[in-house]
Parts: structure tokens; sequence; C-alpha cells
């Protein structure tokens, strides 16, 4: 119960703040009498987002499954390769360099060349960006935490005489635990924002950044920022589930207390 | 049988290059069981590295070491011995009585046999009521105690000691030291405690060796026969001071005769 009013108190100066700049934002454009086409109020923009609530919603359903699913199979893949670079050092000495090679290229370059693998109306290519910043993020930061065991704690597995195996069970999986939350949650709003920037390059004309750009670009900017609204949302709405779900694993927040101070 | 025998060992760090270090030179040193045993010396003596070869966490470059009988590398896979560290290096994932459970864990125990024997530990350290607490709702003192109660879980005949008590204030480093002579007499531990202080290495053991830098070396070996139970009164008895002085003369020979720095006086 102290909880819960502990997270109202702190919900609401933000919120407050948020209403009034929103406020502001409608009394600078009806004060001074801004044109549509140069500054929308969010009057109409909420206007235009309850009218075309269900196209929204079916743009936010194509590009949150496209982020969903690179979220998805970028965190899977990169604790899979994370794990296998981690018991094998010379992979790890090929394979890390290369990754942030690739990684250095700009993504829309890469969501042209997967828009020429696959057929125009397919989702592989979105997905594929996608997965693929997401299994960088991942990548990196699970190896540091599979890597980064305590001294203290290896002598000590030494001195049990632990096998690697059981090293790695007990030691190095639990301690790279909060590194791959770190890594969801970082990558988690990166997976939405990719999904929307691969929708400017080619393909189906379905999600938030398709119809963000092309009302924008029909001068039906009112509508343009509802949709900016829905992917506000989601962007959110990704976000906080992947605190959530960093909650529920790392009770008692040990995810986020400084590692170091033991 | 000897708990441990050092013979004739030394140890070489880089062998062959220009920052080739003789971390220690020709050491021999027998403990007996029961006894309590301090290393002391100024930085750079050897005394962690010596600790280091008992427990088979490095190879001496020549000579033998022995444990219980047996190669330390067999010790160490028999786990013969428990050790804790100047960090208390507690898991923090783990809860405090898993801790204690983790050298069980490794050995093979089974569930409940683990857990019975983590409360006892527990019990050893007067922290019964901290089973399910995690490490760091504990303080420093408390998580060393708890260190200390995972090194002696498994009954371990022998018990490793790399200065665990280095990180905490001086009230609680004495008290510790207290605690840590009731639980080696309770459960018959030999020690072998490495420290930088002199009135700890004097109060805790039943001898002092005192070593000495470049090479690392023991110079002195001083016998402490302030009796089997001391308790604070023993830190104000004239016996207690000379037996610091004594241990601070030879750390200054020791000293003088190597140029090096680093002992706690106090």
């Amino acid at each position: 119960m102290a909880r819960l009013s502990g997270t109202v108190r702190s919900i609401w100066p933000p919120v407050v703040f948020g209403a009034a700049m929103l406020a502001l934002w409608q009394l600078i454009v009806r004060g001074f009498d801004l044109k549509p086409y140069f500054l929308v109020a969010p009057s109409d923009i909420f206007d235009k987002f309850i009218d075309n609530r269900s196209n929204i919603w079916e743009a936010m359903r194509v590009s949150g499954t496209n982020a969903a699913f690179g979220l998805l199979f970028g965190a899977i893949l990169g604790v899979l390769v994370a794990f296998v670079l981690s018991r094998f050092r010379i992979l790890d000495e090929l394979v890390m360099p290369m990754s942030i090679a690739i990684n250095a290229i700009p993504a829309f370059v890469l969501v042209s060349v997967f828009n020429n693998m696959f057929s125009s109306t397919s989702e592989v290519p979105r997905r594929l960006m996608v997965t693929l910043v997401v299994f960088f993020v991942v990548l990196v930061n699970v190896s540091k935490g599979l890597r980064q065991v305590q001294p203290v704690h290896s002598e000590l597995m030494r001195s049990y005489a632990a096998s690697g195996w059981e090293i790695m069970r007990k030691v190095r999986v639990p301690n790279a635990v909060p590194y791959f939350f770190t890594a969801l949650r970082i990558s988690a709003p990166l997976s939405v924002i990719y999904a929307y920037v691969s929708e400017y390059f080619g393909g189906a004309q379905n999600g938030l950044g398709n119809r963000i750009s092309s009302n924008i670009s029909n001068s039906k900017n009112a509508v343009g920022w509802a949709y900016v609204a829905g992917a506000c949302l989601l962007g959110l709405g990704f976000y906080v589930i992947s605190i959530a779900m960093e909650a529920v694993a790392t009770p008692g927040g040990a995810g986020q207390r400084n590692r170091d101070d033991s | 049988m000897s708990a441990v025998v050092v013979n004739g060992v030394s140890k070489v760090f880089n062998t062959g290059k220009s920052a080739q270090v003789d971390a220690l030179h020709g050491i021999d040193l027998t403990i007996e069981p029961g006894e309590f045993v301090s290393l002391i010396g100024p930085s750079g003596c050897g005394k962690s590295t010596l600790l280091r070869l008992i427990a088979n966490l490095t190879e001496p470059t020549a000579g033998s070491i022995t444990v219980n009988g047996k190669p330390s590398k067999q010790a160490r896979l028999d786990q013969d011995y428990g050790m804790a560290f100047q960090q208390a290096g507690l898991f923090e994932w783990r809860t405090v009585a898993k801790n204690i459970e983790l050298p069980l864990e490794l050995k093979g125990w089974d569930r409940a046999k683990r857990r019975a024997r983590a409360l006892e530990m527990l019990d050893l350290v007067k922290l019964p009521e901290f089973a399910h607490h995690m490490p760091w709702q504990l303080s420093g003192g408390m998580q060393q105690r708890i260190a200390i109660a995972r090194a002696l879980a498994a009954h371990p005949p022998l018990l490793l000691m790399d200065e665990p008590f280095g990180a905490l204030d001086e009230m609680t480093r004495e008290h510790m030291q207290a605690e840590l002579l009731r639980i080696c007499k309770e459960t018959n531990s030999t020690v072998v405690f490495v420290t930088h202080s002199i009135p700890e290495a004097v109060y805790l053991s039943n001898r002092v060796v005192v070593m000495s830098p470049r090479p690392g070396r023991i110079t002195d070996i001083i016998d402490v026969p302030l009796g089997s139970s001391r308790d604070d009164g023993t830190r104000e008895t004239g016996d207690f001071f000379s037996k610091i002085t004594e241990v601070r003369e030879a750390l200054r020979g020791a000293e003088y005769s190597a140029g090096a720095r680093g002992i706690e006086d106090r």
C-alpha cells in the first residue's frame, strides 16, 4: 500500500508537467493563430486520433509485430552467440570485431539490401533489420556479463575445484542476468524505432512509419501527428514491458545496484 | 600428520622476462593440526602468494607443498580447505543460506543435508535469523561472517584466510577476531591467516611468521604462548604488549634489510 502511494506520488509530477506542456502548446497554436501546415494543435491531433483510431491501431499492430519479432529473435540469437563466444575465446576474437564492423553500417543501407532480397510486400526485411540491431546490443552486453566475473568469485570457485560447466551455471550465467535485462531495456525502444525507420525504405505501406510520412506528405498534418502519437504509445509500451520483466526477474532491483560496491 | 608442510618452495613470476619477480625463495614451514598461524610482513613479501600456493590457486616454481598429507592439488580437488578473502565475495543473486550451501552443492550434497548444515553454520556465526536475506542487506562485518561460515560449511580441517578483516573498522575487527577464535575452537580448525596488523596477528596466533620482501622469505617465527582462551582482557596484558613489541622489532629488522614499507602499527 505504501509502495503504491509512493508510485502515485512519483507519477504525479511528470504527468502534471506533460499536461501543462500540452496546454502551453495548445495556447501557442491558438493564441498566435498558427496554420495547421506549420504546427497542429493538440486538440486537433486528439480529434484525428479518435477518428482514425482503428487505422492507427492496425498500423501499430503491424509495426509492433515487426518490432516484437525482431526483439524476440535478436535477444535469443544474441544470448546464444554470447554463450558460444564465451566458451571459445578464439571465436570471440574473430567474431567480435566483425560484429562491431557490421553494426557500423547505417541501418537504411541494410534495409534496402534486405528489401531486394525479399518480395516487395514482405515484412521479413523489417524484422531482419530489428533482429540485427537487437542482436548486437544483447550480444555485447551478455558477453560482458558472462565474462566480467569478480576475481574473488573465480578464486572461490577454483578453491572449490568447480568444473568449467559448474562455473558457467553457478557464476557466469547469474552474473549475466542483469546485463541481459539492461540490454533488453536498451533494445526495446530501439526495436520500435528501427521498425518505423525500416518502413521508409519500401515494402508494404501499412506500418506507422509509412502512415506518418504519407500523411505528412499529403499535407494531412493532424492525421500524421495522430500516428506519431500512436508511435509514442507503442514505444512506451515496449519500454514499460521491458522494465516490468526486469523487475520480475531480478527482485530487489539487484540489477540496478552498483555491482562493484561489495 | 602435519596439516601443512611447505618444503623448499620458491615462486618466480615472469620467469626470464625483464619484469621477473622472485616472489618467494626457499620457504620451509610446517603447520600442525589445530594451530593458528599468521603470516605478516610488508607489501610484496609474498605472504598472499604463499597462502595461494598452499591453496593450490597457483603452482610453485620449485619445492613441494603437502596439505593433510596429500599434494596441495589433490587437497584442493578434495576440498580439504575453506578459504576467505578480504572481500566477502558473496554471490549477490543467492540468499545468505544459499551462499553457505554453494561449496556443499559442488560436493554433491543433497538439498536437505545442505540446508541443515547452512542453518548450523548460521548458528555458529550467530546470524541465524538472516538465512533468507540477500547479501546486500547485510553490513560488511556480517557479510564477512557469512563468508567464514561458507568457508567452514564443509567442515574442512584447514581454513585459509587472506586479510579477511582488512576492510572492517577497528571495533568490528576486534569483535570478529574474538568470534573467529571461538569458531576455530568449536570446529577444531587449523588456520593460516594473512594480515597487515601486528595486534591482530598476536591476538589470534599460536605462531606469527614474519616475512620480508625481495625475495620473499621467512625471517622469523615467533611463538605466542598467550594460552588457548583469549578475550578482550588479553589485549590489555603485559604479555600481549611485549609480544607486539617482539613482532614489531622482527618486522623492523626485516624492513631495514629490505627497505620496504607497508605495515600497520596498530
